[in-house]
């Protein structure tokens, strides 16, 4: 049946009372959400005696720049180059991510769709470590990283990203949900399991990576590094901006200026990412 | 069959997964085992760990006051926040999916955007200031509900709930996402089928055909929500510090980051990972039997 058909069936079973009660809730939740959001960028775009006003303000008089322009001097006065955090924060990100992705998904494929006998044991185990929190493994970890000579090197960050076991998780729940005889059809036809994994499960599970690909890339850009990294050369941006941030009360407008930076860029790519899952579905392979 | 045997059967599916399990075992396996030795000992990080069996152990439950009661605020976040936020993210997708996808896009924006925004949570501490400049105060003062500021952060009678809400603004997490993508990829001719079938209303359609079809998302989102809501830590430090005025809204992970990163006690603070580790895993069983009995396999 064609996607009209299907609409026409959906349209019978919809009722009037209950999409006002979903339009209703949508739009309180949605205030709910948005309005702590809409403050930060507010407040970035107010002068100092704006901020400071009884009874506070949602929005903004007179806006200003004011507290980008002071950003951006804190940020090139110091004496690692502003563009270097920038590098690393990207570095981290797009290496971390392309990584994780990569090695997750081809250890989900198997573990969601081959017959063998760790694979149980291994499911059950990657659930345990999800569970476990990431807090008091610290002290090892720390220990391991500097016997493998990981202290103070991007691999500090990315090495423990690649294998982050929400992303082994995810994918494999997805994969579950392919159909066995499309695999089945390529092997018969000669594919090798590698050529299966690259050609057939990873297109047909695209919002599920994409999905990844958004989560990953927000821890990373979050990290500030801990006390994994020590050298300023090597910090990503989070940090610094937390320095400038910490400065106190007056700059209370620079810090809203500073969380505002620091979103924009998960934002986008989530806005990027979302409109490449909605074509995936409209040309939808195989369902 | 061996396992040697079983490896060479099916070398293409254990290669595959060796690189995912050799840096599993290395970050994640290790530390994870030996941080449940040292939970059986007393560990300052100085000095060598000293083996002291379940005294750790006895210690948390028949002497340690503090800890019943962040148990409590752990058990109030768990069981209020997690099936609340667990709902709400599986709701809003749900209407959002119905949506045509340009406005679907903006409203997965919309609700995902406070946890993409990383930090940004910190805006919370201007929204419920102590003083008169904090949003909700001078609003509530400017109208006269009342006459004097409230200390939200500070009053161990609000903290609690200030945290709750905040924690319920974060609470579109992965979970959320992996139900917009789930609803996305979901079987239609099924949907065809019910409604010649006699499927009447949309609560008929998701009981019987789509939330069957979830369970694989489903069960993540379970998953990443008790993680989430057993190890609510960072919206507690930040905004009523660590600890908290008299611990009125410390949970066990911030107690544990007491223990672990403020005192050096890593045995004690070892011991405290297992106990919340051992509560999560329990939840998740009885979730995972619940989950089981409405899917299809």
């Amino acid at each position: 049946m064609s996607k009209k058909a299907t609409l026409a069936w959906r349209k019978q079973n919809r009722s009037m009372a209950g999409n006002l009660v979903i339009f209703a809730i949508l739009a309180i939740l949605g205030v709910f959400m948005a309005l702590p959001l809409i403050y930060t960028i507010v407040n970035a775009f107010k002068p100092f005696d704006e901020i400071f006003i009884f009874p506070p303000r949602l929005y903004v008089r007179r806006p200003t720049l004011d507290n980008f322009v002071l950003l951006f001097q804190l940020a090139t006065n110091m004496w690692v180059p502003f563009s270097r955090y920038i590098f690393n924060s990207l570095f981290i990100c797009v290496v971390g991510t392309v990584g994780h992705i990569l090695i997750a998904s081809l250890a989900a494929y198997p573990l969601a769709k081959h017959q063998f006998a760790a694979k149980r044991i291994i499911n059950e185990v990657i659930v345990l470590a999800l569970l476990f929190t990431p807090q008091v493994t610290y002290i090892p970890l720390y220990i391991i990283m500097s016997n493998l000579k990981l202290i103070d090197t991007y691999g500090a960050l990315i090495f423990p990203a690649w294998q982050m076991t929400l992303g082994l998780f995810l994918m494999r729940q997805f994969m579950t949900q392919i159909p066995d005889a499309l695999l089945e059809a390529a092997k018969i036809d000669g594919a090798s399991e590698l050529r299966i994994w690259w050609r057939i499960v990873m297109p047909n599970v695209k919002p599920a990576w994409l999905t990844l690909m958004i989560l990953s890339f927000q821890q990373l850009w979050n990290q500030t590094g801990g006390s994994f990294i020590f050298s300023e050369s090597l910090k990503p941006l989070p940090t610094l901006m937390s320095q400038i941030a910490a400065a106190g009360i007056a700059r209370a407008g620079v810090g809203a200026a500073v969380a505002l930076v620091l979103m924009i860029p998960p934002i986008v790519l989530f806005i990027i990412s979302q409109s490449s899952v909605m074509e995936t579905m409209v040309n939808a392979g195989i369902k | 069959m061996g396992l040697i045997e079983d490896i060479k059967k099916n070398k293409a599916s254990y290669l595959m997964i060796a690189p995912y399990m050799l840096l599993f075992t290395i970050f994640t396996l290790i530390p994870v085992v030996s941080s449940i030795f040292i939970s059986f000992t007393n560990y300052n990080m100085l000095q060598p760990p000293k083996w002291v069996g379940w005294s750790n152990y006895i210690r948390l439950f028949l002497s340690d006051k503090i800890f019943l009661k962040v148990l409590r605020n752990t058990l109030i976040f768990a069981c209020l926040t997690g099936p609340l936020s667990y709902f709400m993210s599986f709701f809003l997708a749900w209407f959002i999916s119905e949506f045509n996808p340009k406005l679907r896009a903006f409203l997965t924006l919309v609700f995902y955007s406070p946890s993409l925004a990383g930090n940004v949570f910190f805006i919370w501490s201007f929204i419920f200031s102590g003083d008169v400049y904090g949003l909700i105060n001078g609003w509530a003062m400017k109208l006269g509900i009342i006459n004097e500021p409230i200390n939200w952060l500070q009053d161990p009678n609000y903290i609690l709930w200030v945290i709750i809400i905040v924690q319920l603004w974060l609470s579109m997490g992965a979970g959320f996402l992996a139900f917009v993508a789930g609803f996305q990829n979901l079987d239609r001719e099924l949907f065809e089928a019910g409604a010649i079938d006699g499927i009447r209303n949309r609560f008929q359609e998701l009981f019987y055909i789509t939330i069957p079809q979830m369970a694989p998302q489903l069960m993540f989102g379970a998953v990443m929500q008790i993680g989430a809501s057993f190890g609510v830590s960072t919206v507690v430090m930040a905004l009523g510090g660590l600890p908290t005025r008299e611990y009125s809204a410390d949970t066990v992970v911030t107690y544990l980051i007491d223990y672990g990163t403020v005192r050096f006690e890593m045995g004690y603070a070892s011991a405290i990972a297992v106990i919340l580790f051992i509560a999560m895993l329990l939840t998740n069983k009885v979730i995972a039997s619940i989950l089981r009995r409405y899917s299809f396999d």
